[in-house]
C-alpha cells in the first residue's frame, strides 16, 4: 500500500509557489519538447550529431559486451523460426529445386556476359569499399531501426554512404561521429530502396516494415507480377545505392505488391563495408572524391 | 567513541537518496545500447520508461514534476525515437501520475499496476506515431503491440526491482 501524497502544500506561501512553478515548468517542458520532437522528425540531421555523441559514449561499452558475448542474433527471429519451421522446410526444398534449375541457366548466360565484357572493355564502376566495420548494437525499444557502425569519421564514414554486408544491403549511414556511426537499416519505415527485379529488372520500391520485413511495390499498380523466390537487386535509381547489390528475396505475394525478407540479416552479418554514394561523378571516375553533398533516397511517387 | 562507525537514528547518506532513482533510470535508458543484440523489430520493453513510472509509483513525491524532462531527453538520446519526444511523454505522464495519485487515496498494488500499464501502452504508441507521421497508423499500432504486451507483463517485476533499490537508497549505514 503506497502512502497517500502531500501534494497540498498547506498555509505556506512559499510552499504554494515552488509547486505551482514546477507544474508550469513541466507544462511548458512538455510542450517545447513536443516542439522539438516535430521539429526533429522533419529535420532529422540537425539532431543526429547529438544522438551520435551520445552513443560515443557507450559505444566502448558495447565494443566489450560484443567481445565478451558475441552477437546475440536476433531473439524475435530465432522465435519465429522456430514456430514456422516445417513451413519453412517445404518452402526452402522447393526454392532450392527452383535455383538449380536458375543456376544452369545463369552460368550460360555468365559466360556470355563476360564475353561480350571482355568485348565493349567496360570499366567495372567503383565497387571498393571505403572502410569496413562491424555492427555492435542498435536501438531495440523504440521503433526506429538504427544501428550503430564501429567505425567514423576516423576512416572516412560520411552521412548518405550505403553499407552492406556479404549477403545484400544493410542500410545507408545517418550520422557519424568520431570512432562510431548510425546506420539506418533498409527494414525501418522510413527507409526506402529503389530496386528492380534481378531476373527481368522490373522496377520497384522497396519500404521498410519495421518489423524486418520489406514491403515490395511495382510502379505499375495495374498488374502485380511478383512470384515468391524473386531476388530483388539495386536499381541504381536515386543516386544513393551503387546498382546490382542483393537486396531481397520475396516470400509472399501481397495486395498491393509482395513481402521480401531482406538477404542479408543485419543480426547475422559479421562485418559490413561502407561504400561510395553512388553519384554519376563517382559511377564514371573511379577515384573521384566523395561529393560533399550526397541526394536523398527519392520519396515514392 | 566511534566516529566513523554508524550512529543511532543517523539518516542515510543524502547523495545516495538522491543518485540512486536517478542513475537507475539513466543507466536502464542506455543500457538497450550496450547490449551486443541488433534487432529487426521493437523487442526489448522500454527500461528506462518502466523505472521511471515505478520510481513515481513508489515514491509520488520523490521527484518534482519536471523531472520528466531531463531523464527525457536522455532517454531521447539512446532510443532513437526523435528528440522531445520521451521529454514530452514522461512529463506528461508525471502529472498524471501526480493527478491518480491525488484522486485515488490509498494506491494498492492493482492500481500501480494498471496505471503503469495505461501509461507505458499510451507512451510507447504515440512515441511509434510521432516519429513516423507518414506510416499507417494500424501497422504502426502492430509493430508496438507485442512490445507494450511484454511491458504491461513485466511492470509488477519493475516495480519490485525498483522496491529493492528503494531499500538500498534508504539503508542506514
Amino acid at each position: 500500500m503506497v502512502r497517500p501524497a502531500h501534494r497540498r502544500p498547506g498555509q505556506s506561501r512559499k510552499a504554494q509557489y515552488s509547486l505551482f512553478v514546477a507544474y508550469v515548468i513541466a507544462v511548458t517542458g512538455a510542450v517545447a519538447g513536443l516542439l522539438l520532437a516535430v521539429l526533429s522528425v522533419v529535420d532529422p540531421v540537425g539532431f543526429a550529431q547529438l544522438r551520435v555523441a551520445s552513443h560515443e559514449v557507450t559505444a566502448p561499452i558495447a565494443r566489450a559486451s560484443r567481445s565478451v558475448i558475441g552477437s546475440i542474433s536476433g531473439i524475435d527471429d530465432a522465435v519465429s523460426a522456430y514456430v514456422g519451421a516445417g513451413s519453412q522446410n517445404r518452402r526452402l526444398r522447393k526454392e532450392l529445386a527452383e535455383t538449380r534449375r536458375q543456376l544452369v541457366a545463369t552460368s550460360s548466360l555468365q559466360e556470355e556476359n563476360r564475353q561480350l565484357k571482355a568485348l565493349l572493355k567496360l570499366q567495372e564502376a567503383d565497387k571498393t569499399a571505403i572502410a569496413n566495420g562491424y555492427l555492435l548494437t542498435s536501438t531495440s525499444t523504440s521503433s526506429k531501426r538504427i544501428a550503430l557502425l564501429s567505425i567514423g569519421r576516423n576512416l572516412g564514414v560520411a552521412a548518405g554512404q550505403p553499407v552492406r554486408g556479404a549477403d545484400g544491403l544493410i542500410g545507408r549511414v545517418l550520422g557519424s561521429g568520431p570512432s562510431v556511426s548510425q546506420v539506418l537499416l533498409i527494414t525501418d519505415i522510413d527507409n526506402i530502396v529503389p530496386v528492380r527485379r534481378a531476373r527481368d529488372g522490373l522496377p520497384a520500391l522497396a519500404y521498410g516494415r519495421g518489423n524486418g520485413d520489406l514491403d515490395i511495390r511495382t510502379l505499375n499498380i495495374a498488374n502485380n507480377p511478383f512470384k515468391p523466390g524473386d531476388i530483388l537487386v539495386t536499381s541504381g535509381t536515386g543516386g544513393l545505392y551503387p546498382p546490382n547489390i542483393p537486396v531481397a528475396i520475396v516470400v509472399r505475394r501481397q495486395d498491393d505488391g509482395a513481402l521480401a525478407r531482406p538477404l542479408a540479416d543485419p543480426a547475422k552479418v559479421d562485418a559490413v563495408s561502407v561504400l561510395r554514394p553512388y553519384t554519376p561523378e563517382n559511377a564514371e571516375a573511379q577515384l573521384a572524391p566523395p561529393p560533399d553533398a550526397v541526394p536523398e533516397v527519392p520519396k515514392a511517387p | 567513541m566511534n566516529q566513523r562507525g554508524p550512529r543511532l537514528g543517523e539518516p542515510a547518506s543524502r547523495w545516495r537518496m538522491r543518485i540512486v532513482p536517478i542513475a537507475s533510470v539513466m543507466l536502464a535508458s542506455a543500457l538497450p545500447l550496450m547490449l551486443p543484440l541488433v534487432a529487426s523489430s521493437p523487442v526489448l520493453p522500454p527500461l528506462g520508461l518502466l523505472f521511471f513510472l515505478s520510481w513515481q509509483l513508489l515514491r509520488t513525491e520523490m521527484w518534482p514534476v519536471w523531472i520528466g524532462l531531463p531523464l527525457g531527453l536522455w532517454d531521447d538520446l539512446f532510443s532513437g525515437a526523435p528528440i522531445g519526444t520521451a521529454v514530452a511523454l514522461w512529463t506528461a505522464a508525471s502529472i498524471a501520475i501526480a493527478y491518480a495519485s491525488q484522486r485515488i487515496y490509498w494506491r494498492g498494488f492493482f492500481h500501480d499496476w494498471a496505471i503503469g500499464a495505461l501509461l507505458v501502452a499510451i507512451i510507447q504508441a504515440v512515441a511509434a506515431l510521432l516519429t513516423h507521421p507518414h506510416a499507417a497508423t494500424g501497422r504502426l499500432l502492430g509493430l508496438v503491440a507485442p512490445q507494450i504486451v511484454v511491458s504491461v507483463l513485466l511492470v509488477p517485476l519493475f516495480l519490485r526491482l525498483t522496491g529493492k533499490f528503494d531499500n538500498f537508497r534508504l539503508k542506514r549505514r
